[in-house]
């Protein structure tokens, strides 16, 4: 007997992370501020400062997960790919890679929903606030592709 | 992956301002003529621009912005921060609930941030040894065989953060400490949520530490040994020299334990310590001034609160203290691997500190600000943050707008002793010029017990590697190895 499909859309949660104290490392909050300006229901936004372990929590809540980082090399206006879980150990504890958080979300609680990586190119990462000009045309960019995918997915049965 | 490069062309590493600061983690060893290990460095960060960056900003504003210096321990410098402010507002002692709204939320920043450490960085080092191939020491080969160490990590960690949320308004930045006191008090609904939680949760740090001293006992000599040697150590301390994580007064001891300094006020701390510039990097050293530059360095962290407290006011905490420092046998514990065990004291001394605080009625006050008299020129305050002494300097004008900041961070005091782990493993480990799988991993173990503060407040895509360079004695590069 098949699975009865269910008919409610899949939960989303956008996590755009960085610190605007940077200027374009900025890029995952501000994207994070944009959709959250959208008010959909059933997604989801948080714009922390940097990843940490306890956020595997609410990515089993969801069903799609988004991360919206900065990157400083790479493909402009933006790179958006879909990731893997990943393990990884690091020599300090300031840095959680998101592959490795849907990694211990997998271990943790058996579930890493599908998950996707946006990079976001940004130029200036001084101590100073506000995107730089390029970055913020990027930053126009990644977002309405980001209001596309996440808008599409919104129709889509879990 | 790590990638090998062997450069066969000798020349000069060019340093970048950048990088130095920020993107990935940098050791140097360099060799002598006979091809010993003459010295080695671990290159990490400054704040001078951070510094700069809240230069003009007016003073009630620095509590919250400073925490953009760091996404880990925002709550340390939001409340070092606000003590120093306080200054700047005429007002000397805070209300009974301000004063205890604000330990509490700096205790669940020590539980939360420790826990980090133990559990998701440290652990595969202590359970499975740091000899052990490198695909099987990360956390989810520890999760793998030890699950309901998962379990502590999420839920410890998440519990930190509740209470820095009912506490400060916000998990991760908060708000609510402010120059006076505070903005509001703990709501009973929060306190009884915590309540219902603090018992499981300090169960699971005693557990973590028994399952730790398990993992000692099965490698004793190597964790003893790793990276071994002698300091002074600097903490704060209550004036009567009993451990106290939020304020205080300064104290030194020297490696057998004498006191070097005691009693010190925090806004007297240039009486005792100065900054020193090295050429080589942007880092200052600070030391103890009567020491001078060569021996006045010193280690700060929770080896260095645990070797300088008299006593703990916590009963699991203190039992744990003395047979931690029993371990010494009279004298300070040196080993750099002992960092792992006192910082699972400090988790249990947080803790049991939360769970005191939530059934303390003083926290659900009204007195929660006080306007202070005669505005400062100069606030200076320390605070133990889960990686050793904090403090923070500001000099404020008629205006109200900072004209001058100094931050000296724990990373900052650790630099010296940094250098010296490095230095202990290369010498140890390092064989010719290859720099082998062995010794990045040794390197990298000697650099998570201090855990610096390399990527502060920044993040942009990507992991941080690490990257070892071997010199000559004149500063060609022999080999160089990234571990991604």
């Amino acid at each position: 007997m098949s699975e009865a499909i269910s008919r409610e859309p899949p939960k989303q949660l956008l996590l755009g992370y960085g610190n605007p104290g940077r200027r374009d490392d900025g890029l995952g909050p501000a994207a994070a501020a944009r959709i959250a300006q959208m008010e959909w229901s059933g997604v989801a936004v948080v714009d922390p400062y940097q990843l940490s372990i306890e956020d595997a929590l609410d990515i089993t809540a969801h069903d799609i997960i988004w991360f919206v980082d900065a990157t400083r090399t790479g493909p402009e206006p933006f790179e958006l790919r879909r990731l893997a879980a990943k393990e990884t150990i690091e020599f300090d504890s300031h840095n959680l890679d998101p592959a490795t958080l849907l990694a211990l979300a997998m271990l943790y609680f058996g579930r890493a929903p599908e998950a996707w990586l946006l990079g976001v190119r940004g130029y200036e990462f001084d101590f100073s606030e506000g995107l730089s000009q390029r970055a913020r045309a990027n930053l126009d960019l990644a977002v309405a592709l980001l209001a596309h995918n996440i808008s599409e997915r919104m129709g889509t049965p879990r | 992956m790590s990638v090998v490069e062997t450069k066969q062309v000798p020349r000069k590493i060019v340093i970048d301002p950048v990088t130095r600061v920020e993107g990935h983690g940098k050791v140097t060893i360099r060799l002598n003529d006979a091809g010993d290990v003459e010295d080695a460095r671990f290159h990490v960060v400054e704040f001078r621009g951070f510094e700069r960056f809240i230069q003009g900003r007016p003073y009630w504003e620095v509590p919250v912005i400073i925490q953009r210096l760091c996404g880990i321990c925002p709550v340390s410098h939001h409340l070092a921060a606000a003590k120093a402010m306080d200054q700047i507002a005429g007002v000397d002692a805070i209300t009974p609930t301000a004063e205890k709204l604000r330990r509490l939320m700096h205790y669940g920043q020590l539980l939360q941030s420790n826990a980090l450490h133990i559990f998701h960085l440290s652990s595969p080092d202590l359970l499975f040894g740091f000899s052990a191939p490198v695909e099987r020491r990360n956390i989810v080969a520890v999760l793998e065989r030890y699950p309901e160490i998962g379990k502590w990590a999420i839920f410890i960690r998440k519990f930190g953060q509740e209470v820095i949320k009912a506490t400060g308004g916000k998990k991760i930045h908060p708000t609510s400490a402010i120059p006076g006191g505070v903005n509001q008090n703990l709501d009973i609904e929060s306190r009884d949520s915590l309540r219902k939680d603090v018992d499981q949760i300090l169960s699971w740090c005693m557990q973590a530490l028994e399952r730790l001293k398990e993992a000692i006992s099965e490698r004793e000599a190597q964790h003893r040994d790793f990276a071994y040697f002698e300091s002074s150590y600097m903490s704060l301390v209550r004036a009567d020299g009993v451990m106290d994580l939020y304020d205080g007064v300064l104290r030194a001891i020297d490696s057998n334990g004498q006191i070097i300094f005691d009693g010190v006020a925090p806004s007297s701390y240039q009486d005792q310590l100065i900054e020193e510039v090295r050429s080589w990097t942007y880092m200052k050293f600070p030391h103890i001034r009567s020491l001078g530059r060569e021996h006045g360095w010193y280690r700060v962290g929770p080896l260095a609160q645990i070797n300088c407290a008299a006593s703990i006011d916590t009963p699991l905490a203190e039992a744990e203290r003395r047979i931690f420092m029993a371990s010494g046998a009279g004298r300070p514990v040196h080993s750099t691997l002992a960092y792992h065990w006192a910082r699972l004291i400090c988790l249990i001394h947080s803790a049991e500190k939360i769970r005191e605080f939530l059934f303390d009625d003083d926290l659900q006050g009204t007195d929660l600000l006080v306007n202070g008299t005669t505005r400062r020129g100069v606030g200076i305050s320390c605070i133990e943050a889960p990686r050793g002494t904090l403090i923070h300097h500001y000099e404020v004008d008629g205006n109200d707008q900072v004209t001058r900041a100094n931050l000296i961070v724990s990373t900052t005091s650790n630099n010296e002793a940094l250098n010296r782990a490095v230095r202990s493993v290369a010498r140890d480990y390092l064989s010719g010029h290859d720099i082998t799988e062995a010794l990045l991993n040794h390197v990298e173990v000697a650099i998570r017990a201090y855990d610096p503060c390399l990527s502060c407040a920044t993040h942009a895509l990507g992991q941080m590697p690490l990257v070892v360079t071997v010199e000559d004695a004149q500063g060609a590069v022999l080999a160089q190895r990234t571990k991604q």
